[in-house]
């Protein structure tokens, strides 16, 4: 049904169209009031009220497109604290471009020889979920293998699954030991995501991560917001006890692309929401999202954006308020006044729902007001202090001053005695 | 969760399950050697060469590689990013004493060298430059970012391509020195986390430092290239050799004794190979001297003894191959010893046939002189040497005063390439070829003249001098013995860096030592000086004039006397003279 009502729909940007079916009809299944589709698109069973109608139309509108909530979540860094709730703070920073780092560890490889089809993978399953996202951003990909990279962590060992447990309270000491054999991108300015494939060593093989409540999380993998996510991929025991070392191991790219691909939507805030029960999501197959989820992440976006930029351009104001010595070269003063005209722009598109329009704006206008603000020039005239001046200027002329100030005294004093007893005067 | 797996089997369904792999043993596509060299040396000492080799089948300049194994993922990105042809580093503390220790393998000047060769297809050399020396200064944590255009220079002559070139347009070459750069563990340790196993497997771990620091020359440098594929030459590969040069000092480390042992220069031994290197031997040096039998006896018993012309010279060297199960078979630790069956006589030290010497002469600090001595030993062979001198712009050089003098006569060089200087923009930069007699010592000397710095350019320690970068010596210089050309990929490593073109002369690139010149300094205490005098000169002389010109005088009646008085009066008495 989604496929044929494709073609009939108005596919800009940010629109949204919803079918409402009459209640006996049978298109949609038993049980289900709303069908969400890949596109834009959304069919609602007219059950009970006008009323009723109305609400359920105001619950998709709020899945499918933004929120109070999701708003104030895009803001969450401008937001004090003990305003939001904990689950806030969790999504990627809007910025220009990203890097997605895949990375293999092996702590052991005398005992495994690993291999991962890593070019083809990428090829076969990011890309397409990547150039899906590149409306919002600039992406590359690249991976390596490490070697002799351990968890800073040692697994427990259980006695009655026999395998290696790490708790979660542990999880975190995970990432910092690992990081530093990551190596930063030096050649780049964008955020980099890591993902992390650890094939444990084999004395500490099998090796699962246990959530909260203590049972072993299904898919072995955790991640953690504005950084990235590690999975735990466990090599069977061989057979034989006489198996020759190394063991060769070819990794199921298939498996763990699923639930990179996976995180990969969590850290970008796109699988969020509870839906009602009565609710039934279309997949959204070989992209990886569909179109009402990016127009979703380009609204919040375009808000963070929107927030940055007046952060920004506040905070040079303030600066130069305090320290006036500064001088804002031609070239600064007009990249702040078109980051002022595009931020002025893109809130007048967001009000008018041009989202791509708005987006691209909010853009630009990060970006002057970035260059503005980080321009090396403004950094010149900041240490000629006035209290070195006090300190050259003193020991000349406060020797100076002194007798001259000496005798201004008595003068005033003598014409002060003089105008008191005029009657002295011969 | 729930909605999650749902979303994501959706997913995977629609990808379909996919090819897999295309074949079950996938064929690697880079390779890792490693290799150490033991070579004691004339004076008792002992010198450690570490290399390690991991070469590439790809082509790193299309763009689209960025799926990385041995080779390290920030140099292979810088490489692309930034359109570097070939790019050598060095970091060196300590000097070569060329002519008690003999040709070193590869030699490096003191402080940090960089000299990179950009790829065609670079609009803005200069631009990438800058960015490489920033970029690899947060890479290797050493001051790189200091390079800039005071004390960067383009060679015409000397740096030729190491690895495959298309062409050498000089311009695509920089070549930039800092001799006060100083090497500690901070640059080890992003070194040893550029290699594949890191420090935890292989030959690497002999790398610690506190050993390593404590010798008379240590030298790390990286060196990226790219080489032919095979012997046809249709495709190119990278090639990223890490080496490591220590000198392990007779008195310092050796305590006394002559003998060395694996455990006595690195307090550790070997105990396996990396699992990724496909090669991994340590090498001895155990050339008899003087022809008689030999002096040096290593143990345990080596796998395989290897011979060869090295540098002119034919070799005999004692191979450990950390890859044959037999070695480890008897012990689980390999700890290589060398012990001298008798003593050494000191007539038996040979001298290298081609060494130099740098100094600094005049006195005062206004003019000065620099002299290059070049020794030629061989007995009658003559052979051109290319000098590359670079000076910074402080010292001003004068051009009409460069005397080449060989036995007492005056010798032209053939090409002379010389740029001067711009004050606090580029530096001097001067490029001869000389041709030296047989057996024979060519002295070049160069008057300067000391310039006088602004007051803000002087750096915290005025007083300890002003640095000059090493001068560059190459030259192709004949060998006693033929050689034979060998495949450069079944040779040791430590004879394949630089390329020889035919088996009667091998190339050789020296370094002199830097040099340490003082320049004029100023008074630095001084503006505190002025400020407090002219204050205080001012303030004395138009008080004194202003209370002579203003002040009324007026009589007073003589009062009784206060204690100023009344003390006076005690000490009059004392004297004997009448009271006030």
């Amino acid at each position: 049904a989604d496929a044929a009502l494709h073609p009939l729909q108005d596919t800009t940007l940010g629109s949204l169209t919803v079918y409402v079916v009459p209640e006996t009809s049978s298109l949609l299944p038993q049980g289900i009031n709303v069908y969400v589709g890949k596109h834009r698109s959304a069919l609602v069973r007219a059950v009970g009220s006008l009323a009723a109608l109305q609400a359920r139309l105001r619950e998709v509108t709020q899945v499918m497109s933004f929120t109070a909530a999701s708003i104030a979540a895009a803001l969450s860094d401008r937001v004090p604290d003990g305003r939001l709730s904990p689950d806030a703070r969790r999504d990627l920073k809007s910025s220009l471009g990203y890097e997605i780092t895949f990375s293999l560890l092996n702590p052991d490889p005398k005992s495994h020889t690993v291999d991962w089809d890593i070019e083809g993978a990428v090829n076969r399953y990011v890309k397409p979920v990547l150039d899906k996202l590149s409306l919002v951003a600039n992406f590359s990909v690249d991976s390596q293998i490490l070697y002799y990279a351990v968890l800073g962590v040692t697994p427990r060992y259980d006695k009655e699954s026999s395998s290696f447990l790490l708790s979660a309270h542990s999880l975190p000491h995970v990432i910092n030991p690992v990081e530093a054999r990551l190596g930063s991108s030096a050649a780049s300015l964008y955020p980099v995501l890591n993902f992390l494939l650890y094939v444990p060593e084999r004395s500490h093989s099998p090796l699962y991560i246990q959530d909260k409540d203590g049972a072993p999380v299904s898919t072995n993998a955790f991640h953690s917001p504005r950084w990235g996510g590690i999975m735990v991929y466990n090599v069977e025991a061989p057979a034989s006890p006489q198996a020759s070392f190394p063991l060769h191991v070819d990794v199921d790219m298939a498996r763990v692309m699923e639930v990179f691909l996976a995180q990969l939507r969590l850290l970008f805030g796109l699988s969020r929401e509870e839906v009602p029960p009565e609710f039934l999501l279309e997949g959204p197959g070989n992209e990886g999202l569909a179109d009402w989820e990016l127009d979703h992440l380009l609204w919040a976006h375009t808000v963070e954006n929107i927030a940055t930029v007046s952060t920004t351009l506040t905070s040079l104001a303030q600066l130069l308020d305090k320290i006036g010595n500064i001088v804002i070269k031609d070239d600064v003063a007009s990249e702040v006044y078109r980051a002022v005209a595009s931020v002025q722009s893109a809130v007048t598109k967001l009000s008018l729902g041009h989202l791509h329009a708005a987006f691209q704006a909010s853009k630009e206008a990060v970006t002057s007001s970035e260059r503005a603000f980080f321009d090396p020039s403004l950094l010149h005239l900041l240490y000629f202090p006035d209290d070195q001046k006090f300190a050259i200027y003193i020991p000349l002329f406060l020797p100076m001053a002194v007798p001259i100030l000496l005798s201004l005294a008595k003068i005033v004093r003598e014409t002060r005695m003089r105008k008191k007893e005029p009657t002295k005067m011969d | 969760g729930g909605m999650a797996a749902l979303l994501l089997l959706l997913l995977l369904a629609a990808a379909g399950a996919g090819p897999g792999r295309a074949d079950a043993e996938r064929e690697r596509r880079d390779a890792l050697q490693e290799e150490l060299l033991l070579s004691p040396l004339p004076t008792g000492d002992v010198a450690a060469t570490f290399q390690f080799r991991t070469r590439w089948d790809a082509d790193l300049q299309r763009g689209s590689v960025s799926h990385y194994r041995l080779f390290p993922k920030a140099l292979g990105r810088l490489v692309a990013a930034l359109g570097v042809r070939e790019l050598h580093l060095a970091l060196t503390q300590g000097f070569w004493r060329t002519r008690y220790w003999g040709q070193p393998p590869l030699q490096a000047p003191a402080g940090a060298e960089l000299w990179v060769w950009f790829q065609p297809t670079v609009t803005d050399v200069d631009k990438a430059w800058k960015e490489l020396s920033n970029i690899l200064s947060g890479i290797f944590c050493a001051s790189l970012n200091f390079i800039d255009s005071t004390n960067t220079v383009i060679p015409t002559a000397s740096f030729k391509p190491l690895g495959l070139a298309n062409g050498t347009d000089h311009h695509l070459l920089r070549y930039a020195v800092l001799p006060r750069e100083v090497v500690c563990t901070e640059n080890l340790t992003p070194w040893k986390k550029l290699l594949p196993c890191g420090s935890k497997a292989g030959l690497a771990v002999l790398l610690k430092a506190e050993r390593l620091f404590h010798s008379s020359y240590h030298s790390q440098a990286v060196h990226i290239r790219p080489i032919c594929r095979d012997a046809s030459c249709l495709a190119v590969s990278w090639e990223l050799r890490q080496t490591l040069t220590v000198v392990f000092d007779f008195f310092s480390s050796g305590q006394g004794k002559k003998d060395w042992s694996l455990f006595k220069m690195f307090s550790r031994t070997l105990t396996d190979s990396c699992p990724l290197a496909s090669q991994s031997k340590v090498y001895v040096d155990i050339s008899p001297k003087n022809k008689e039998k030999e002096l040096l006896e290593v143990s345990p018993a080596p796998t395989s003894v290897h011979e060869a012309v090295v540098q002119g010279d034919k070799k005999t060297y004692a191979v450990y191959d950390l890859l044959s199960p037999s070695l480890f078979n008897t012990s689980r630790s390999l700890n290589v010893q060398l012990k001298w069956k008798r003593p050494q006589d000191s007539s038996e030290m040979p001298i290298p046939t081609l060494h130099a010497q740098r100094y600094v002469g005049g006195y005062g600090l206004q003019t000065g002189e620099i002299c290059t001595l070049i020794y030629n030993t061989h007995p009658y062979r003559a052979f051109p040497v290319i000098l590359l001198e670079t000076v910074p712009w402080y010292l001003r050089l004068y051009v009409h005063t460069l005397t080449i003098i060989t036995k007492g006569k005056e010798n032209k060089p053939s090409y002379i390439h010389y740029q001067p200087a711009q004050d606090r923009r580029r530096p001097h930069l001067l490029e001869m070829l000389i041709q030296l007699p047989a057996n024979s010592v060519t002295k070049i000397t160069i008057q300067f003249e000391r310039a006088l710095l602004k007051w803000t350019e002087y750096p915290p320690d005025p007083n300890h001098g002003f640095y000059v970068g090493s001068s560059v010596l190459s030259a192709l210089v004949p060998s006693v013995t033929a050689m034979k050309d060998m495949d450069v990929e079944q040779s040791p490593l430590f004879t394949s860096l630089f390329p020889s073109s035919d088996g009667s002369s091998y190339f050789v690139r020296l370094y002199t030592e830097p040099l340490l010149v003082n320049l004029p300094t100023p008074d630095f205490s001084m503006p505190y000086n002025v400020i407090c005098l002219t204050c205080t000169v001012v303030a004395v002389c138009y008080g004194s004039f202003y209370n002579l010109l203003t002040r009324t005088f007026h009589v007073e009646e003589p009062s009784r006397g206060g204690l100023a008085k009344r003390l006076a009066n005690v000490i009059r008495k004392f004297r004997g003279v009448p009271p006030l």
